[in-house]
């Protein structure tokens, strides 16, 4: 185990703790609070990534937070995120200027691995921000359009001007043959669209339960109900995939802060299928 | 490796000294105020000699032992996991450009500092080494700071021969008489191990070699030969060791006490006694988790990102926008304890507590990891029931 004369040791340069420097490029605004990010590395490649991947984004002086790609996976330049402004930090990502350097840690966690569900039915279920994870499995699925039946993406949202890509849900809906159902919590008077809870959506939607597949994504309330309804409809358990939130300090397994009782979502997850989740999912604050 | 020499006790401070001419920063206990713990040491006058301990629930005590012991105590206040895994340490240091507000530079910080030799580690102590070595780096990603300071570190361990009440190592099969390989690398646990032997007109050290480094100190100092029979004074001295412990967790059923105890009715009693305060973390030796704090300058251009220890039983640790996903205390004892005895092991393949006693006789509030898994145990009905008394 050691050598009889002691050697200094340097540890290797790859430390995943350290943050790769990338420039604010472009930050568009989405809705009131969420706002998207555009990001070129300094130096060196793009990041590659898979669909469901975040990263750790650093605004210097202020601090980390865990925050998912929601950009193409087969475009990763520029890289994109999409955060919504709620405290100290998101808040002074989306107020960079461009030109402004952040720091970019990963990609890391698990991928949704739409490819599982080629030749079956595909039901994107979200709710506000969680879109934003969501958007990079739905252009993978987009991307290969016919290898795949039915596509349903069931969006609800707090209010009508908190939907989030709303524009592009109408794209998808026009060009991609996606059968995009909305939602609001809560509607202005005169309001002619759906209200309720996403969750709704599900008993009634057009999919064939037994060949489809689910991605899941928004607060945590709502994915176990979702998840619930979609097995209530018989779409098999193993096919429900969700992508959970934790606090996150280092994104690689190390820090301990993401643990759901044998899990780390960091790097078992965020995305885990419904069969691991459920039992946890059901243990109040575990 | 059959290889038993004998060190006079005279011959330590020839031991230390050999460390040290190595390059090896030598650590191990040391007395501070009214407490053993973890320090440099430069020669054997440095060790707590003559020094016991009486360890128990809320209890914690130096006292003279009335002979020359050097490690005639059990586990030493704070173990051996800073040597290796500091409570605070620079990950990176950052450093805005002021003319031009948008850019800044990213530099990693290396640990410095010579190699370590531990000595005098305790059983327990280096099986809490021996898991950091699988959970810190034997992963897909590893904390480079600790792997850093880790590799090529010297070791040597001391068998127990006084444990306190607040033991339980044997139940736990991690002492008092450390295992001589690691059962998750087949590497050797230590360079040499030490059992101390103090008779009416001797005292010396059964020296048992682990490794080839082991060898050359040993050889180095002039350790003289010992017989097979040397090696049976120093387990002799661990089976008496074991046999005076009384307390003892049951690692047949924990894992499954623990899975089993999600919703017990035991959280809520525990928790009315728990004051989260944290002192059961940071005495033990194989808690890992850390947080970041982002430490700046007050013109804000340089920044250094420290890695600092963190508790789970503090009320931001789950912190995400919104509140805490654990807000009670009764979730974060259950978090705490059903990690160390039942998780650990689903995800390390190993239980994540070590017997050392630590949070027994740290916690102000008296609480006793030995104790609630045997009530937990009860009340899954997974183990018999307590005997009437
Ligand atoms: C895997 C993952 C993916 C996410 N993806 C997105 C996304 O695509 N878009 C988006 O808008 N949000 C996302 N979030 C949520 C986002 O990380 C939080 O909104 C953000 O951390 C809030 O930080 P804040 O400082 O702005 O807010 P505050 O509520 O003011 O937080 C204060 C401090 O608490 C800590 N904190 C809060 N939440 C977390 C957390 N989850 N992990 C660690 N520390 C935390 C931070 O130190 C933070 O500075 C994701 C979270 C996770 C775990
Ligand atoms: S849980 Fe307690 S007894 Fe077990 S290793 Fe940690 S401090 Fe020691
Ligand atoms: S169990 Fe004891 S030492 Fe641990 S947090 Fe609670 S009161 Fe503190
Ligand atoms: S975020 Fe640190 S262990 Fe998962």
């Amino acid at each position: 185990m050691s050598t009889a004369a002691a050697e200094p040791r340097i540890a290797d340069a790859g430390d995943p703790m350290v943050p790769r420097r990338y420039a604010i490029t472009r930050v568009r605004q989405d809705t009131r609070d969420t706002f998207t990010l555009l990001l070129d590395p300094v130096n060196g490649a793009p990041l590659t990534f898979r669909a469901g991947q975040f990263t750790m984004l650093h605004a210097f002086g202020v601090g980390e937070v865990p925050i998912s790609i929601s950009g193409d996976p087969a475009a990763p330049a520029p890289l994109e995120h999409t955060i919504r402004d709620v405290g100290a930090v998101t808040h002074a990502l989306v107020n960079a200027h461009p030109g402004t350097e952040i720091g970019v840690r990963g990609p890391f966690g698990t991928s949704w691995d739409v490819d599982d569900a080629a030749d079956g039915d595909v039901v994107f279920v979200t709710g506000g921000i969680g879109l934003a994870p969501l958007r990079p499995a739905i252009l993978d699925v987009l991307r290969e359009r016919d290898r795949y039946g039915k596509v349903l993406l069931l969006y609800g949202s707090r209010t009508p001007d908190d939907i989030l890509f709303g524009n592009e849900m109408h794209r998808w809906a026009d060009l991609n043959d996606v059968n995009v159902q909305m939602t609001v919590d809560n509607a202005p008077y005169g309001y002619t669209g759906k209200v309720g809870f996403v969750t709704e959506l599900i008993a009634r939607a057009g999919f064939n339960p037994r060949t489809s597949w689910a991605f899941v994504c928004g607060p945590e309330v709502m994915m176990r109900s979702a998840a619930s309804a979609l097995a209530g409809r018989g779409v098999p358990a193993p096919h429900i995939r969700l992508s959970m939130e934790r606090s996150m300090k280092c994104g690689i397994g190390l820090c301990g802060h993401c643990q759901l009782r044998d899990l780390f979502i960091c790097v078992d997850g965020p995305v885990l299928d419904y069969p691991r989740l459920e039992p946890l999912m059901s243990v109040r604050e575990l | 490796m059959d290889d038993i020499r004998i060190l006079q006790a005279s011959g330590l401070d020839a031991l230390i000294e050999e460390l040290r001419s190595r390059g090896f920063r030598v650590v191990g206990p040391t007395l501070r105020g009214d407490a053993i713990v973890t320090g440099e040491i430069r020669a054997a006058s440095d060790l707590p000699r003559g020094k016991g301990d009486s360890q128990d629930a809320k209890t914690y005590r130096v006292r003279s032992r009335g002979d020359d012991a050097y490690f005639g105590f059990a586990a030493p206040a704070q173990s051996s996991k800073p040597v290796f895994f500091p409570a605070e340490e620079v990950v990176w240091r950052g450093h805005r450009d002021h003319d031009d507000d948008g850019h800044f530079t990213v530099e990693r910080d290396t640990p410095d500092g010579a190699p370590i030799a531990l000595l005098g580690v305790r059983s327990c102590d280096l099986r809490a080494v021996q898991i950091h070595d699988r959970v810190l780096a034997g992963r897909s990603h590893v904390d480079a700071h600790y792997v850093g300071r880790r590799d090529g570190a010297f070791v040597v361990a001391v068998a127990c021969s006084d444990p306190a009440a607040s033991c339980f190592c044997a139940s736990m099969g991690t002492g008092p008489r450390p295992a001589t390989t690691d059962p998750e690398t087949g590497a050797s646990s230590y360079d040499l191990l030490l059992t101390e032997i103090l008779g009416e007109d001797d005292h010396h050290f059964v020296m048992e070699i682990g490794t080839d480094a082991g060898r050359e100190v040993a050889d180095e100092i002039g350790a003289s030969m010992g017989h097979p029979a040397d090696r049976d004074d120093a387990v002799a001295v661990t089976d008496a060791a074991a046999a005076r412990q009384t307390r003892a967790i049951d690692t047949t059923i924990v894992h499954d006490v623990l899975r089993a105890s999600a919703e017990s009715p035991r959280w809520e009693d525990v928790a009315s006694r728990c004051l989260a305060c944290t002192n059961c973390t940071l005495v033990c030796p194989t808690c890992f988790c850390t947080t970041v704090q982002d430490v700046s300058d007050l013109t804000g251009d340089s920044a250094e990102r420290h890695r600092v220890w963190d508790s789970c039983f503090s009320e931001s640790f789950s912190y995400i926008h919104g509140g805490p996903t654990r807000e009670s205390t009764k979730a974060r004892y259950r978090q705490w304890i059903t990690h160390k005895l039942s998780s650990w092991e689903d995800q390390f393949g190993m239980l994540g507590c070590v017997g050392c006693g630590r949070c027994i006789t740290w916690c102000p509030a008296g609480i006793d990891i030995t104790e609630e898994a045997a009530a937990l145990g009860r009340m899954s009905g997974l183990a018999a029931p307590a005997p009437a008394t």
